[in-house]
């Protein structure tokens, strides 16, 4: 884009003056492209924000509906949208809040078969998703066309984020080689979820895609962080490139997206 | 002594966020996960089939990390929440 109009030089004022951002780094951020992989709890105050911070282009893949169990976490929706599609749900929050965002929706169930199609139009994929199969299958995605994922997820009360940058840090099967047997980790639905939990994990996922697209700070790269929100907890964890990944490591054994689902035998929803 | 810091689901079986395990000598990650195992059966199963991650000091390791007395032991599983997509 070449220049801001009058109206985004006072909305985006606060960014531009800031001199990590500056009129530069807001212009980055409006001809970004960033993927949101869920407009549930994690989802929702990452692409609050990011669509407030000005991200260009957020395209948003969800096939489900808004359902009255999910406004206790998933701030994007509201009691007018329950049976509406997440997706358009999300977009009218958006547009509502930013008309600058450009909004593409994806009302389809991610798998091996339009990972590649969708992936491709985006720099930056933000995973909030909610099950293993599909967590490994964008990773090892992710891997095979160098998009940085940055990673959030819940359980109760503990959140971990980190970002996965290809070639510069480690992914998430050289923490987790393989998905975790059903029934080890139950789903949130299974075990519950604090409301404000994702609240924090999905604002601190914005946080590091914002990072990732101006350069600046240190991105969790490399690091795993960790919240407790009962013991109000923040703590790091140290990672390594396994040079023994099977999909990242120096001789990768997987060179094509697994759809796992099918002998994974998670329960879904 | 070692202190052994529990998360999320080894947390909530376990029904504490830490053990502290004597060992008299230098150990190996995957020894001290057998004595784990013993003293502590809420969370055998969770080990035995477990792919969790483990960190010392604040630092990934593998099965074969040695730890030493006063080493922070973290087991960390892998947890997923968020929605289907």
């Amino acid at each position: 884009m070449s220049s801001f109009t009058e109206e985004q030089i006072y909305r985006y004022s606060r960014h531009i003056i800031l001199p990590e951002v500056g009129g530069k780094g807001q212009k980055k951020l409006l001809s970004s492209r960033v993927l949101l992989l869920g407009a549930g709890g994690l989802g929702s105050p990452a692409a609050m924000y990011l669509a407030a911070a000005g991200i260009g282009n957020l395209g948003i893949i969800d096939f489900d509906v808004v359902d009255m169990s999910n406004l206790q976490r998933q701030i994007l929706h509201g009691v007018e949208d329950i049976g509406k599609p997440k997706a358009e749900s999300a977009r009218d929050t958006i547009k509502s809040l930013n008309p600058d965002v450009k909004v593409e929706l994806y009302k389809e169930r991610l798998s091996s078969e339009n990972i590649n199609r969708i992936f491709e139009n985006y720099e930056i994929i933000v995973d909030g998703c909610d099950n293993f199969p599909t967590r490994y299958l964008v990773n090892d995605a992710c891997i095979m066309m160098g998009k940085t994922n940055v990673h959030g997820s819940i359980f109760r009360f503990d959140g971990q984020v980190t970002v996965f940058k290809p070639k510069e840090g480690p992914c998430y099967r050289c923490l987790y080689p393989e998905p975790p047997p059903p029934g080890m980790v139950p789903s949130c639905q299974e075990a519950g979820v604090l409301g404000v939990l994702p609240g924090i994990i999905g604002t601190l996922q914005a946080v590091e895609v914002i990072k990732l697209i101006l350069g600046i700070g240190k991105p969790l790269i490399g690091k795993l962080l960790l919240y407790n929100a009962l013991d109000a907890d923040f703590r790091q964890v140290k990672l390594r490139r396994d040079v023994n990944c099977p999909v990242c490591g120096d001789n990768p054994t997987i060179k094509e997206l697994i759809d796992y689902e099918e002998f994974c035998g998670i329960a879904r929803h | 002594m070692v202190t052994i810091k529990l998360f999320a689901v080894y947390r909530e079986k376990a029904k504490t966020d830490r053990i502290e395990l004597d060992i008299k000598t230098d150990t190996a990650i995957k020894d001290l996960l057998e004595i784990l195992k013993e003293r502590t059966p809420s969370i055998k199963d969770l080990l035995t089939g477990g792919r969790g991650m483990i960190a010392v000091n604040q630092e990934i390791a593998r099965l074969d990390t040695v730890v030493k007395d006063g080493d922070e032991v973290a087991l960390i599983p892998p947890v997923s929440g968020g929605v289907l997509v």
